[in-house]
């Protein structure tokens, strides 16, 4: 049973070194790859949900000097959505990438994240964090500088560069807690650490880089051009997947592992900073010129959000309450994921059928691409947080536990970001409903337009109407102070 | 002892430092990837040092793993960097 945690990492890297050495059989190798991951995810969410966590030392070697897996609610859910939408871009990207050449180089490299991504999630100790995070972020850059355009260079130089001096600062802390506990375990970690200045540094070294690799403002400066030039199907995956894991990561070594440390000043600055996103993001999403800039600067806004939870997080004693607003930011991580890229692939197809992407020509969108505009606007209600989408819900419990702590500051933020949100949305759509000189395309677009639809469909209506369950299988026994299971 | 692990401890943090400046103020892209090699070599001797368990003893071996992991990490991570800036290059050329 323990071997089902080794298949999510083993077999998309198994099946990247296949696509390296079978480059016309790309597509095939990684959608086979792709769909046997997102089975094997579907299957470990199963099984933790009736064992609980799950967690295997590699090749027998304990940890300390060994590799360990560990899987939890937090972890395998994650899992899930990473495998759900990375088969999704996979099939989207069969359709987008016409020329064979890139297309050879996109499938190694695509596969390679994809275990990236899930041994990232399914690490149990730091310094593999460290080197999952690594893989994840060169593979990251070196699927953006895929298209192979100047400015996608140059933003991927500057995403490599600036993703470097963060795993740096990660490491640096990982330094400082094997010299204060000497061991790198995080369920050992969370027995023994203490609140002390070694671990004071420890973290703000760790956290430092993940700010950077979680593009919270003002370190997000790197994202939009990152993001807005890659190509699409990598925009959705660098956009849903590769921050939030980093954001993960805040939220495990935060409120799992170093809870104890968690001090209410630390949080609110951390709330401050997204607050800031919040509002930045979204304003700047609303003057973009280019539908993908929009996207990606949304993103900066919606990693706001999940930052605004922490200082609520912290200030929440353990109970209903608290078990209430984790299980929010899971679910808006969870829903902004499936939006974020089903926005990306419509924005894709759009690029790709009208040859651009400016906002203020999309005139005859609607007429042309019906099934896409339906994407944009399934993906923007989610971004606004209008029912039924996951993000309504998640948004309802932030400002609950706003309430519920006194915390009334981040009410206006989150009442003026989803206005903003509205606007950037409406905006996209008024242009697209506007006529146009477009001819009208063929309904069935297949391959091309019904992932997108897949995965808006997924955060708005999947995630908003069956969130019930996410609550119950977070278990927030599994995160609770002192990491006791 | 004390004294040695605090020499090479300082020295440590210093490159660090000093990498991280040439990260945040160098403008060409040879000289960012240098200096993000300082910087590591600085994270990378704090590792050596923190395996020091005093003379004639066998150090800890784990940090030393750890480091081997860091440097091929950090030779990957350069060759991506040189990878990316040549074809820069090679674009502003033609």
């Amino acid at each position: 049973m323990t071997d089902l945690l080794v298949w999510p990492i083993l077999l998309p890297l198994l099946a990247s070194l296949l696509a390296l050495v079978f480059p016309r059989r790309g597509d095939w190798i990684g959608g086979m790859a792709s769909l046997a991951v997102l089975i094997s995810a579907a299957w470990l969410v199963h099984s933790v949900w009736d064992n609980g966590v799950i967690a295997v030392a590699l090749g027998g070697w304990q940890p300390g000097l060994g590799i360990a897996l560990r899987a939890d609610g937090l972890s395998s859910v994650l899992l899930l959505m990473v495998a759900i939408v990375a088969l999704t871009i996979g099939i989207y990207a069969t359709r987008y990438f016409d020329n064979a050449v890139v297309r050879a180089r996109f499938w190694p490299l695509w596969l390679l994240l994809l275990a990236a991504l899930n041994a990232l999630l399914l690490s149990g100790d730091v310094f593999n964090l460290y080197v999952t995070l690594e893989l994840v972020g060169l593979t990251a850059v070196a699927l953006g500088a895929l298209g192979g355009s100047r400015d996608a260079i140059v933003a991927a130089l500057r995403y490599l560069t600036i993703g470097l001096l963060g795993s740096m600062a990660f490491l640096a802390g990982v330094v400082v807690l094997y010299a204060a506990y000497g061991t790198l375990d995080m369920v050992a970690l969370a027995s023994v650490v203490e609140d002390r200045p070694a671990t004071w540094v420890a973290l703000m070294l760790m956290t430092l880089g993940l700010l950077v690799k979680s593009a919270l403002f003002p370190m997000h400066f790197w994202l939009p051009p990152a993001h807005a030039n890659a190509p699409a199907p990598v925009s959705a995956a660098l956009s849903a997947l590769v921050v939030k894991v980093a954001f993960y990561l805040v939220l495990r070594l935060w409120l799992d592992v170093f809870t104890v440390a968690l001090h209410p000043a630390t949080a609110w600055m951390l709330g401050l900073l997204g607050a800031v996103a919040v509002l930045w993001g979204s304003y700047r999403a609303l003057r973009a010129p280019r539908l993908k800039l929009l996207a990606a600067y949304s993103t900066v806004a919606q990693l706001g959000y999940l930052f605004l939870f922490l200082p609520l997080l912290a200030g929440l004693p353990d109970g209903p309450a608290r078990e209430a607003a984790f299980g929010a930011v899971v679910l808006f991580a969870l829903t902004h994921g499936f939006a974020k890229s089903a926005l990306f692939l419509g924005a894709g197809v759009i690029q790709q059928r009208a040859g651009h992407d400016r906002i203020e020509e999309l005139g005859g969108t609607a007429r042309a691409l019906p099934v896409t505009t339906f994407v944009l606007a399934l993906s923007g209600i989610a971004l606004i947080g209008l029912p039924p989408s996951g993000t309504f819900l998640a948004k309802w419990q932030l400002l609950a536990a706003a309430v519920e702590t006194g915390q009334w500051v981040w009410i206006p933020v989150v009442a003026v970001g989803s206005l903003l949100a509205g606007a950037y949305v409406f905006r996209v759509l008024g242009h697209a409903f506007a006529p146009g000189d477009r001819d009208g395309s063929a309904l069935a677009a297949g391959r091309e337009e019904l992932p997108a639809l897949a995965l808006a469909l997924v955060a708005t209506v999947v995630l908003g109407l069956a969130a019930g369950g996410l609550w119950g299988f977070l278990d927030f026994a599994a995160m609770s102070p002192g990491g006791a299971r | 002892m004390l004294a040695t692990t605090i020499i090479y401890g300082f020295a440590g943090i210093c490159l660090f430092v000093l990498g991280l400046r040439g990260v945040l103020l160098h403008t060409t892209a040879l000289a960012r990837i240098l200096a993000l090699n300082v910087c590591g070599a600085g994270v990378f001797l704090l590792f050596v040092v923190l395996a020091y368990r005093g003379a004639g003893m066998t150090p800890d071996p784990v940090p030393h793993a750890l480091v081997l992991t860091g440097i091929v990490v950090a030779v990957s991570a350069t060759a991506l960097a040189l990878a990316l800036a040549r074809r820069l290059r090679e674009i502003d050329h033609d």
